[in-house]
């Protein structure tokens, strides 16, 4: 009996001691709340494109982590679902983060198809989305919303500037390619505006399926076009058919591969193998970017997680809790004035591995600091893409968006 | 007259596709004629000749060796599969069998993930076949080249054996009428449990030939399998000859779908398979329907 007394006594002792010392930063964080905040994130876990989702989580979890998972004195809780890459799927899972979970912030997700499904629902319930990839042009124009902002970038806003520096840069005749599907339609479209305005004359398009394994007719058909230069838009398994096929049929040797960053991602290096050097591609980011964030969240990066190296999904995630995080602190934790903290978003500003980050007020989607133009070739760290030109302050036109400037 | 090359390098296109095709289809159409079985499970073991192929190449660095090696283990496992629980539902309705082996479709699929990770990944492609050669002023890769010619042999080999042998006299006798083959004292299980193994065998070794040519990863099983079903209608279930002759035609239909009809190329193969079906329901070389 009296030994669990003096136990009793000592535990009441020291959480009294405890409460002491951290009494001023309790009450404090009382007087908001000291529920979490809860933060909902809807990406593919499961599928060809779980390791973006991986990549993105993990981008957001080195930011969290260097936080102690607290800001303004809350802690913060992530909430993941896996949405499949399938739209019923996030979009159900999307559904019960609002409305059974209450999350206070939305982020995710990688389908273009899931974020235009998900658009009215977060869009009526007035509940924070941070886009963390989906790069569907009409969320930054006429689908655009005060509750949506995009970390990532619009599917325009790879493929404009490179039309203009491909153009000027390679040849003014080029035979173009992608999925047939709005995703494709949306960054070819991009990329012709620009090329034909520079001069440039398309020789020759085509759309294959999407999830097609088989380019044999269509290189046929670019080497019989003798186009001196190709520009695609390809991701995942597709970007790993197309590049190897393209190699195989000699295509290399006599006309310049380029195209949209996702062609050569680090997810599909691997895979791509030689067949991938020399390929030319725009994107906003590369892990061989020489700035002083970028070394940092490599080296953090890859110390975190094994030693695999940061791509540009992981600096999606990165940025996506860097606005979480910022704007928190401006508003000092108080998730319950919405309308608050959404104007302290689209005030966010920091160094991001990719350069300065900020929203354009107007669409509320993020303004590129630079569109590199990279090249894969072996480096230290692996086959990977290196830049060696870029365009500055890439903005989405955002036409037919009509938020507030 | 830039008409003829052109015609002629898709003409080439299409019959490597073809010839993949062929061997792929080939496994599920025997397995069908002698099991009367409709293997949905068949493109698992497609994925897994890739896998295989994948790990053997990245531990020799042999693709030859893989070529050989990896069929066998696929076969041992479909044996294992025909074994385990296929066997036990030859009496029960074809409902029963088409639910197992859709099921073990995404067994198989959870099965890669677990030991390879969902990663997309891809077989190099062996040296001696990298570049690409000018053949009557159409360009193709020389690995395609090579697949022709093996895909051709093997189509060759399979006849021999089939039409030739006595084990292939018992295959034919098993897939025209397996309980009086049983009767005139084969071992009719055994056969069974080869016939499945081999075919599975076959979906391998043309997972690790599509390897150079197609990334791997954990869908691609699901998605080989629908061209491979409708090269058996066309051909007609049970038959080698259809088999052989319905790739040819489904691998030109669907490469000349995407040259002269870019944005419908999906609809030639279906247009091609509904005709067929129109005059001859029974696919081209089927027995006619009872």
């Amino acid at each position: 009996m009296g030994e669990v007394t003096r136990r009793t006594f000592l535990a009441a002792a020291s959480a009294a001691a405890a409460g002491a010392a951290t009494g001023p930063w309790v009450l404090r964080a009382q007087a908001q709340s000291t529920e979490p905040i809860k933060v909902g994130v809807v990406l593919p876990y499961t599928g060809v494109y779980a390791e973006l989702g991986v990549s993105i989580t993990q981008g957001m979890k080195l930011v969290f982590a260097r936080e102690n998972d607290r800001v303004a004195g809350r802690k913060i809780l992530m909430i993941q679902e896996d949405d499949e890459m399938k739209p019923p799927v996030g979009i159900r899972k999307m559904e019960k983060l609002i409305d059974s979970d209450k999350v206070d912030i939305l982020t995710g997700p990688v389908h273009s198809g899931i974020l235009m499904g998900m658009r009215d629902k977060v869009h009526s319930s007035k509940t924070i989305l941070i886009v963390s990839n989906a790069g569907a042009d009409a969320i930054s124009r006429e689908r655009c919303s005060r509750w949506i902002f995009r970390a990532s970038f619009s599917n325009w806003q790879p493929n404009f500037p490179m039309g203009t520096w491909v153009a000027k840069n390679v040849s003014k005749e080029a035979y173009i390619a992608a999925p047939n599907y709005q995703a494709g339609k949306d960054q070819l479209g991009a990329f012709k505006e620009s090329f034909e305005a520079a001069g440039g004359k398309i020789i020759g398009e085509d759309y294959p399926k999407l999830g097609e394994t088989d380019y044999a007719p269509y290189l046929t058909k670019i080497k019989q076009s003798g186009a001196k230069l190709v520009y695609v838009f390809f991701s995942g398994t597709d970007a790993v058919n197309f590049v190897k096929q393209y190699d195989q049929f000699g295509l290399k040797k006599t006309t310049k591969l380029t195209g949209a960053g996702f062609l050569t991602e680090p997810d599909v290096l691997p895979a791509q193998g030689q067949s991938a050097l020399g390929i030319i591609t725009g994107h906003f980011y590369s892990p061989l970017l020489d700035n002083p964030t970028n070394k940092k969240f490599v080296k953090d990066f890859r110390a975190q997680y094994g030693g695999k190296v940061p791509d540009g999904f992981a600096c999606q995630g990165y940025d996506t809790a860097e606005v979480i995080i910022r704007s928190l602190r401006a508003v000092n934790g108080n998730t319950q004035d919405k309308d608050k903290w959404v104007d302290a978003i689209a005030k966010v500003e920091f160094d991001s591995p990719r350069g300065r980050f900020r929203f354009d007020p107007k669409t509320h989607n993020v303004i590129q600091p630079f569109i590199y133009i990279r090249k894969v070739e072996e480096t230290a760290l692996g086959l990977n893409n290196v830049p060696f030109d870029k365009v500055a302050n890439v903005t989405d036109p955002g036409t037919g968006c009509t938020l507030p400037a | 007259m830039a008409f003829i090359p052109d015609f002629f390098g898709q003409a080439l296109n299409g019959l490597a596709y073809g010839v993949l095709l062929f061997l792929l289809s080939v496994g599920l159409t025997l397995i069908f004629g002698m099991l009367d079985i409709v293997n949905l499970a068949h493109g698992s073991y497609y994925m897994l000749g890739a896998y295989a192929g994948l790990t053997l190449i990245a531990v020799t660095g042999n693709f030859w060796l893989a070529l050989l090696v990896a069929p066998v283990a696929v076969a041992l496992v479909g044996a294992a599969v025909e074994r385990t629980c296929l066997r036990p539902l030859y009496r029960r309705g074809p409902l029963d069998q088409v639910l197992l082996t859709f099921g073990l479709i995404y067994v198989f699929e959870d099965l890669v993930k677990w030991i390879w990770s969902g990663r997309i990944r891809s077989i190099p492609t062996p040296a001696l076949f990298s570049s690409s050669v000018t053949v009557l002023g159409a360009t193709i890769p020389s690995y395609r080249l090579f697949v022709i010619v093996f895909g051709l042999a093997m189509a060759v080999a399979l006849w021999a054996l089939i039409e030739k042998t006595r084990l292939g006299a018992i295959i034919r006798a098993g897939v025209f009428d397996s309980e009086m083959t049983a009767g005139m004292g084969i071992n009719i299980d055994r056969v069974f449990t080869g016939v499945f193994a081999f075919g599975a065998g076959l979906a391998g070794l043309s997972g690790v030939i599509a390897g150079p040519i197609q990334s791997a990863s954990p869908p691609m099983g699901a998605s080989i399998l629908v061209p491979a079903l409708i090269v058996v209608v066309v051909g007609g279930l049970g038959s080698l000859k259809g088999s052989l002759v319905g790739s040819l035609i489904i691998g030109q239909a669907e490469t000349f779908g995407k040259v002269w009809l870019p944005g419908a190329s999906m609809l030639m193969i279906y247009v091609v398979m509904a005709l067929i079906l129109l005059f001859r329901p029974q696919g081209l070389f089927g027995r006619a329907l009872k």
